[in-house]
């Protein structure tokens, strides 16, 4: 994977179209019932991971929450082992042990993938500890949602990162909800960004609805990051089209809101830019947006056909020695 | 062998292996410039610097957390609970980060991870200082836990547990730190199995099964026993997890009574799981129901008869083992 200067912004926008697809197919097998558990649905969110992976670089460490499926495929995870981990496959990124909210790609450095709201922020900080502990150079992307920031766990976190001048950004993915509940029920903040001031951890807003800004903003604070250690917050603002789940009608908020922005979506938005500065035809996205769905449908023909992992293999899973206590 | 207190095993066993290997390091509240809250870790940072043997402020559920992140990309963290009794803090990383991360990711990433600490009742530290989290732990598939008695255990699973590849937790004895025992000298590795019980005194009438805390107080009453011509098989289990099962039933295949001391509660105690086991493997052999000694059913009080009364006590180890022994 290339550094931000060099990664192509036309790659980029496939990217932000070949996870929509796959949300969306996700979405229709889930209710064909051929994926279980929970789902969540990252469309409308995509230019925020998609902006920040293409700014760092291939070895830097990515966690996240329990929206997972964009980080992994922003990564490099293919969307074959994505389809088939929601399908409880052996070939899936998890080999189908972790399900929807339990993406891990070793290889491209995507940590997981985790469901307990804010859990992860401590093991983000234990990341970004790592890095620091061996004097590579090194950046922690970590990902969570606005309803993180209020578990203790995140504190705990935050303060830590500060007190070891940890190499990590936390980015708040701030999509107005946690689950239905929305940040002015939830936070007494007037912004988000304000929790960073509280431990002294230089924090900005960025429009998340905007692939060059989340970009140019998290290439900006890796840089100064790689040349002295130090933790940053980036309130990222986004949306989120889809429910909190799968079964969620999302009636907390209403169609207006959506609608409003529904015209200030991410894709359309690079699309624009790259077509007013001749970098993009509209037969190229067309293209662009054909490759991605032929991508996603041969996914869910790769997961359909995928063998599970035996039963007979279940404690080969538990102790990495394989003790069975 | 030399003789040194439980406290300096443990001292030994952290130097040891953050020598020998530079991925360890050792975290938690108090540690470094305090020497330790219980002095565990005495001189360590003197000795191996302050990037290695790290302070950190009261946050178990932040630095237990810090600790499996790091251990994701294949450190080696050691990570002090000043008290187990803290670790409840922790819960939610402890057991459900660590031990389920190897399934989760489908294999891909192991916890090699350290949780070690004080465990148990001291001496009249009241109810939310006094727990005994051994059972709590034993139940989550993924964690491996011991409970080392005596100073040379205490230093070999400790330096095991660092090598291990998966979360392991040392529940170390808060009112053995003190004591005494003949260890190994320091030039020669002393690695202690996880899962590999130690008959600690040889018997032929009754079989005590105990761990931790309770390991002198069935040694004590066996001493006390022999002058009444009972002769009492002590078995220290020093891992619950795994548990040494075939030790057990190899005891009482011989004395054919058996009694479980533990120093948890009665309820989905320790003792309930070995219980489960004896009937189902070993039930002719027996002469006599197993009876179980563990603390009352109660929360900690902080009166110093009422707490006795509440602990597994050597009075109540002796009535039972009396009862199996028809005495």
């Amino acid at each position: 994977m290339q550094p931000v200067e060099q990664r192509d912004e036309v790659e980029m926008l496939s990217l932000m179209l070949l996870i929509r697809r796959f949300e969306e197919r996700a979405s229709q097998q889930y209710q064909a019932q051929k994926i279980g558990g929970f789902c969540h649905l990252y469309i409308g969110q995509e230019a925020v991971v998609t902006g920040a992976i293409a700014a760092v670089r291939s070895d830097d460490y990515v966690i996240t929450a329990y929206r997972d499926h964009g980080h992994a495929l922003a990564r490099g995870t293919s969307a074959n082992a994505c389809m088939a981990e929601l399908f409880g496959k052996k070939t899936g990124c998890s080999r189908g042990l972790g399900g929807s909210m339990h993406f891990f790609d070793k290889k491209h450095h995507l940590y997981g993938g985790h469901a307990i709201v804010a859990a992860h922020v401590p093991l983000a900080v234990g990341l970004a500890f790592a890095i620091k502990y061996r004097g590579e150079d090194r950046v922690t992307l970590c990902f969570f949602g606005d309803g993180a920031i209020n578990q203790g766990s995140f504190h705990e976190a935050l303060n830590l990162a500060a007190l070891y001048r940890l190499p990590i950004i936390f980015i708040c993915e701030n999509n107005l909800f946690a689950m239905g509940t929305s940040v002015k029920r939830s936070t007494s903040l007037k912004q988000i960004v304000d929790r960073a001031e509280g431990y002294d951890i230089p924090g900005e807003i960025v429009d998340g609805m905007n692939f060059r800004e989340v970009r140019d903003k998290v290439a900006e604070v890796a840089d100064s990051i790689r040349k002295e250690s130090h933790p940053a917050f980036l309130e990222v603002r986004t949306y989120r089209y889809r429910g909190h789940s799968m079964s969620d009608p999302a009636s907390y908020r209403t169609k207006q809101e959506l609608e409003k922005y529904r015209l200030d979506d991410p894709i359309i938005r690079l699309r624009a830019q790259l077509t007013r500065e001749g970098k993009l035809t509209n037969e190229q996205f067309d293209q662009l947006d054909k490759r991605a769905k032929e991508t996603v449908l041969a996914s869910v023909k790769f997961a359909e056909e995928s063998p599970e992992l035996p039963a007979e293999e279940l404690y080969d899973y538990v102790y990495f020695d394989g003790a069975k206590p | 062998m030399r003789e040194i207190t439980y406290r300096q095993a443990l001292n030994e066993a952290l130097a040891e292996e953050l020598e020998r290997d530079t991925d360890v390091f050792l975290m938690g509240e108090e540690v470094a410039e305090y020497q330790g809250a219980y002095k565990v870790s005495a001189g360590l940072l003197q000795r191996f610097g302050p990037k290695r043997i790290i302070d950190t402020p009261i946050s178990e559920n932040g630095f237990a957390g810090l600790g499996i992140g790091a251990a994701m990309v294949g450190l080696r963290p050691i990570i002090e609970f000043m008290t187990f009794s803290f670790s409840l803090v922790a819960f939610d990383q402890v057991v459900n980060n660590a031990p389920n991360m190897f399934m989760m990711s489908g294999g891909q990433f192991n916890i090699p991870i350290t949780f070690r600490g004080p465990n148990g009742p001291a001496h009249q530290l009241a109810a939310t200082h006094s727990h005994a989290t051994e059972n709590f732990y034993a139940s989550v598939p993924g964690l491996k836990v011991c409970t080392p008695a005596t100073p040379r255990d205490a230093k070999g699973l400790l330096k095991t547990a660092v090598r291990d590849d998966n979360p392991v937790l040392v529940l170390e004895a808060e009112l053995l730190y003190s004591s005494k025992g003949m260890v190994e000298p320091p030039d020669e590795e002393l690695l202690i199995p996880l899962g590999k019980a130690e008959v600690k005194r040889e018997g032929s009438d009754v079989t005590v099964v105990c761990y931790a805390q309770t390991v002198p107080v069935a040694l004590k009453v066996a001493a006390q026993l022999e002058e009444e011509d009972i002769s009492a098989e002590v078995i220290d289990l020093r891992s619950i997890k795994p548990l040494d099962e075939l030790a057990i039933f190899g005891s009482i295949a011989k004395t054919h009574r058996v009694v479980v001391v533990e120093q948890d509660h009665p309820f989905c105690g320790i003792g309930a799981e070995i219980c489960y086991r004896i009937q189902k493997n070993i039930f002719d052999a027996l002469d006599a129901p197993v009876l179980r000694v563990s603390q009352e059913d109660v929360p900690m009080p902080y009166n110093e008869h009422l707490e006795h009364a509440v602990l597994p006590n050597a009075e109540k180890l002796i009535a039972a083992v009396k009862q199996v022994c028809y005495a």
